[in-house]
């Protein structure tokens, strides 16, 4: 075997080879990968809740935990909804421009009906969950506070429909889930529509 | 590789830094490109990789089952089931991990007999035999450890079957069975401390000894077919006129082997993997029952050899210990070989009929005392045991002898090897 080496041939051969075994990498690599996202039960479990809200007062807030958040629920009085021009010029984003709402929630009431305000009770800094402070002019927030909530962690303030004031560690309002209303007294969260879980 | 007083290298870039700092292209050469393997290696030379490939698809695939299984006796069985059912391509992985325990049991097993055709144990390969036998031990105790975790009754059954084999040792028996167990039964303590070793410790084991195994053979270089040592015969470089570099052209041909290999392993793990029961058996479809043994317990065949060698030994003076006694003997004995066997020559082909003769029937015996330990001992399968068992011992013992008695044919100086 002593003839010259066809060096096309090999480097062709290599090639191919390389290239069908990459190719096989890869289709051998995806079963792996696609583990790792969440499982059927972790879907099932993170699935939309429906949440009662037949019972809430006025100016009352509801906690539920869904996919390991807590999401709240807020029966704003019409005092609470006027409040929110109040807060206007201490917001950094008061349209909702850059923070995480459908798009039903990019109003001023950050609402599909402004007087429930459903939200997560994530602190858009480093996501503690900050704390409801509804009463105007809390002294333990501020003198000039119109009320909304405070986050204890590095002293985030939000307004009463979640929007972030300036001059505060959070970045963003707080987000709003997709929710939906199945009547007026059950809601939908983790959903758009209102078909039931 | 020189380097300039800044630590630089002649060498270019990235490669001749690295080089300069570790011996990678030493590493290279004297175990791939310059490793000179014999050129008359034929398909039996391509069982050791692939047990190097299955090794691998064992450690990733077990690694991915770690990350959902839950080895607690609550929730291992129902964890189990979740990476089937509820984890994306879990039911993949897991008919990977399963096939892939057989499959590392047949490459394992046709790879030792290849040893055992060409002679591969004798000197100087001792050490690589004797590595080679202690990754079998470290496989055969990672599978057992490895069947109980899914907790499943014939997972619970068969591990108290041979975690009590201990229990037949005098005086120390029971002691050292509850110190097995950590508790009374096989419990919940047992399978963490089994899942323990079974994920970490024998894992990292095995992959020494392989290390070990393989350094030990390069040391010395492979042998062939022919059973003749090719460093004989060396050309004026020292390079053996019989042997050509690793790589390419065994990398290449390994990579052949290895799509056939993968071709039926996947044909097994997508259209039957539980293989009829034997790959995954049936009674461990149901989660353990301390209450209620399978109407049947068998170990998985790959044990079953030595299985039917137990039940073989009937008990004399009340004690079961000879038959623990005779199994155990049956797997330390293959350690000897490399000074059992006396004959001037190493390979098959230039030995007599009586060696050929013994190698058939100890091919013949692994089978059929694997069959026998899959049945149950009723009819003729107790006496077949019995009769085979001493046909294994037999080629042990006796090899002393007709090994020496044996007339051989005269080895050639080169390899015989047809070009295609």
């Amino acid at each position: 075997m002593s003839q010259e080496v066809d060096q096309g041939r090999r480097q062709l051969l290599v090639l191919a080879t390389s290239l069908t075994g990459a190719v096989g990498v890869g289709f051998a690599a995806t079963p792996f990968l696609a583990s790792w996202k969440p499982s059927a039960r972790a879907k099932a479990l993170g699935a939309p809740i429906e949440i009662d809200i037949g019972k809430l007062e006025p100016g009352a807030m509801l906690k539920v935990e869904w996919r390991g958040k807590p999401v709240w629920v807020v029966r704003r009085t019409p005092e609470m909804l006027k409040q929110l021009d109040q807060a206007t010029p201490f917001l950094l984003d008061p349209n909702s421009q850059a923070s995480v709402q459908p798009d039903y929630a990019k109003n001023e009431a950050r609402a599909r009906r402004p007087e429930y305000f459903v939200v997560l009770g994530v602190c858009t800094h480093l996501g503690c969950s900050p704390l409801p402070k509804f009463e105007p002019a809390d002294v333990t927030v501020a003198a000039d506070w119109p009320g909304g909530f405070y986050c204890p962690c590095h002293g985030s303030k939000f307004d009463l429909s979640g929007r972030v004031f300036k001059g505060v560690p959070a970045p963003a309002n707080l987000a709003v889930p997709p929710y939906a209303f199945l009547s007026d007294t059950r809601i939908v969260v983790g959903s758009d529509s209102a078909q039931s879980a | 590789m020189g380097t300039d007083s800044h630590g630089t290298t002649q060498g270019g870039g990235l490669w001749g830094w690295i080089t300069a700092r570790f011996p990678i292209e030493s590493m290279l050469k004297e175990h791939l490109t310059e490793y000179w393997t014999p050129k008359n290696f034929n398909t039996w030379y391509a069982f050791g990789v692939l047990s190097g490939v299955v090794l691998m698809i064992q450690l990733v695939t077990g690694i991915f089952l770690t990350m959902n299984y839950k080895p607690s006796s609550a929730e291992a069985f129902g964890s189990v089931e979740y990476i089937m059912r509820d984890v994306d391509w879990g039911w993949l992985i897991r008919y990977l991990h399963s096939t892939g325990a057989s499959a590392f049991f047949v490459v394992v097993y046709l790879h030792m007999f290849r040893a055992l055709m060409y002679g591969s144990y004798r000197s100087p390969r001792e050490l690589v035999w004797i590595f080679g036998m202690l990754i079998y031990l470290c496989l055969m105790a990672e599978a057992f450890m490895g069947y109980l975790l899914p907790w499943g009754n014939m997972s619970y059954w068969g591990a108290q079957v041979i975690v009590s084999l201990f229990g037949t040792f005098p005086v120390i028996g029971d002691a050292l069975v509850e110190w097995i167990r950590g508790d009374f039964y096989i419990s919940d303590i047992t399978l963490n401390r089994f899942f323990a070793l079974h994920v970490a410790a024998l894992p990292l084991v095995l992959v020494f000894l392989a290390i070990a195994h393989i350094l030990a053979l390069h040391n010395v270089g492979s042998l062939n077919p022919d059973g003749i040592e090719i460093h004989d015969e060396e050309d004026e470089r020292g390079i053996p006129k019989d042997g050509i570099a690793f790589h390419p052209y065994f990398t290449v041909k390994d990579t052949f082997v290895l799509g056939v290999f993968l071709l039926i392993f996947c044909g097994i793990v997508f259209f039957a993997p539980t293989f009829n029961g034997l790959f995954l058996e049936a009674p461990n479809f149901e989660p353990a029952n301390m209450m209620q043994t399978p109407p049947h317990i068998a170990p998985v065949w790959y044990f079953t050899p030595f299985y039917a060698m137990l039940r073989a030994v009937p008990s004399f003076l009340g004690t079961q210990v000879w038959g623990v006694l005779v199994m155990f003997a049956a797997i330390v004995l293959l350690f000897f070989l490399p000074w059992l066997d006396q004959s001037p020559v190493k390979s098959v082909r230039y030995k007599g009929w009586i060696t050929k003769f013994a190698l058939a029937t100890f091919a013949v015996t692994m089978v059929v005392l694997g069959v026998c330990g899959m049945k149950p001992a009723v009819g003729i399968y107790p006496t077949l045991a019995r009769v085979f068992t001493v046909l294994y011992f037999a080629f042990f013992v006796l090899m002393p002898w007709y090994s020496r008695i044996d007339r051989v044919k005269p080895v050639p100086r080169r390899v015989t090897y047809h070009a295609h």
